[in-house]
């Protein structure tokens, strides 16, 4: 049984050392050229940054992005859904050549893949609630309940800062169906998945008015020393904030203009 | 207490053990409301179950055909379906049939808060098992003596108040006991629909905190003596309760 055993795991070691020696192989830019094609891992879920036409096809913001940076390079443009808990591990084994997913830029992230820098675009917290809450300001929130998810950052703050009852649920459907049921007078979550809920039927009564808090930058990324595609996309990301093409698809998609995106835009364009 | 706070503070930064219950004054006062939320909510439900279960104990020597299917239709729903399910379905599927009474704020809000029905779901829960337990005391107790109290003119009711249930509570105390045990632990679910109690605190904190393997630690010998009172209550009730000569 030891001897078996021991031999499973030289294999399996054997299989993991393979894997690991094969993935990396000629997975940068000169090899989508060759290939005549640029595959872009995007989300599929994320509306309207990245989400599904009812044929099927990925649509959205990122997917727009992608198509301005196949279109710049000359090739074709292969999209691939990825999720949260994959995304970065696609890049590496070059399943995809090019990132853009919803992804927040942060240091740990910077050590496995390569984010390219400046950011394309931010998002941070606010409160989806009713129009008829006319909230203004974050204080405006003490003392009322607020629903939220279990373990997310901000619940701590919202209460101890804003001074709100935070009501966190397991998962965003609980929480929604809370508020939608008025046992919460708002929802505290990610501006941009409340921008995207804003943008559905049964949401139409319910606005985000208060400032958006903790913005984080969205990060896109190449794969760790693909040094000619970093530069490629540096200044793809400077292009998109010159022309204020971001701004644009944000209009396109009916979403807010984000300070973010105001901001750099004005920032490059005087450049 | 200051002092206090800052030996646990200078505990965490030499063991890296964080407990931000002790030193935290905003943690510790959730953690604190969090306990006490438990206490009530496991005490509500204890009450209410027992009643349950001796109504429905009651119901279930009813003469009439239908009061028994009723009860056996109750258990039946209620101890075949998942504590955790009948509490989802009782707060977001029940809950939103229900009228709405305006708040403070001016806004509709649902009649029964969160901590209500996760009393009544799991009153209900542990009831229906307290009715089968109760059943199997009464049963136990001799035909022969519910005759004697018959034949002295206890009409069913009280025959049932004054004979019956006093003997068949001590058979069926051990029984009843477990359920109460697993109805204090059965609590935690409660967290799912966002009642602010133990095991939902705990999950902020450590979400905030980090701190994950020390308020499981916190949480797991919090309930070791929160049932361990209980059971040591309900084991000198059951001594002071003891007929010589009765059971075993």
């Amino acid at each position: 049984m030891k001897i078996r055993f021991r031999g499973l795991a030289l294999a399996t070691l054997a299989t993991l050392g393979l894997g690991l020696a094969s993935a990396p192989a000629q997975a940068d830019l000169a090899a989508a050229k060759e290939r005549g094609k640029l595959i872009v891992g995007v989300k599929a879920d994320y509306k309207p940054y990245g989400f599904r036409d009812p044929s099927g096809a990925i649509i959205g913001i990122e997917p727009e992005l992608a198509q301005d940076v196949a279109g710049k390079l000359g090739l074709e443009l292969e999209l691939v859904p990825v999720v949260s808990s994959n995304r970065m591990q696609f890049l590496e084994q070059g399943k995809i050549d090019l990132m853009i997913a919803t992804m927040t830029d942060r240091p740990d992230r910077r050590e496995v893949v390569w984010i390219v820098e400046p950011n394309y675009y931010s998002s941070g917290t606010n409160v989806l609630s009713p129009k008829k809450a006319g909230f203004k300001q974050w204080e405006e929130l003490r003392g009322k309940p607020i629903c939220g998810i279990q373990g997310a950052f901000y619940n701590k703050k919202t209460q101890t800062e804003f001074g709100a009852e935070i009501v966190a649920f397991k998962g965003t459907a609980e929480a929604l169906t809370a508020l939608s049921q008025g046992r919460c007078l708002g929802f505290v979550y990610d501006d941009s998945f409340i921008v995207s809920k804003l943008g559905e039927e049964e949401w139409s009564a319910f606005e985000m008015s208060l400032p958006t808090i903790d913005d984080a930058p969205w990060g896109l990324a190449v794969r760790l020393g693909d040094q000619e595609f970093h530069d490629v996309m540096h200044d793809m990301i400077v292009e998109w904030h010159k022309t204020g093409r971001i701004i644009q698809l944000e209009e396109k998609y009916g979403v807010n203009v984000t300070p973010f995106a105001q901001m750099m835009h004005d920032k490059h364009k005087a450049m | 207490m200051e002092a206090v706070e800052s030996w646990f503070l200078s505990f965490y930064q030499a063991t890296g053990i964080n407990l931000p219950i002790v030193y935290d004054a905003f943690d510790r006062g959730r953690f604190v409301e969090g306990f006490l939320t438990t206490i009530w909510l496991s005490l509500v439900c204890l009450v209410f179950s027992v009643v349950i279960g001796i109504v429905g104990a009651w119901l279930q020597g009813s003469h009439l055909v239908w009061t028994r299917r009723i009860v056996q239709g109750y258990i039946q729903f209620f101890r075949n379906t998942p504590p955790l399910v009948q509490m989802y379905f009782f707060f977001f599927a029940l809950g939103s049939l229900l009228p709405t009474v305006e708040n403070e704020f001016g806004f509709q809000q649902p009649l029964l808060s969160s901590f209500a029905w996760a009393a009544i779901s799991l009153s209900f829960f542990a009831g229906a098992f307290n009715v089968e337990i109760f059943r199997s005391g009464i049963e136990a107790v001799p035909t022969s003596t519910r005759e004697a109290a018959e034949a002295l003119g206890y009409n069913r009711l009280q025959a049932y108040l004054y004979v019956v249930l006093p003997l068949a509570f001590r058979v069926c105390l051990p029984a009843l006991n477990n359920n109460l045990v697993n109805l204090v632990k059965t609590t935690t679910l409660a967290y799912a629909i966002a009642v602010p109690e133990l095991l939902y605190v705990s999950n902020q904190i450590w979400s905030d905190n980090v701190n994950v393997p020390e308020m499981m630690t916190v949480l797991l010998f919090l309930y070791v003596a929160l049932v361990g009172i209980l059971v040591w209550g309900m084991n000198r009730w059951e001594r002071a309760m003891k007929i010589p000569g009765y059971g075993a």
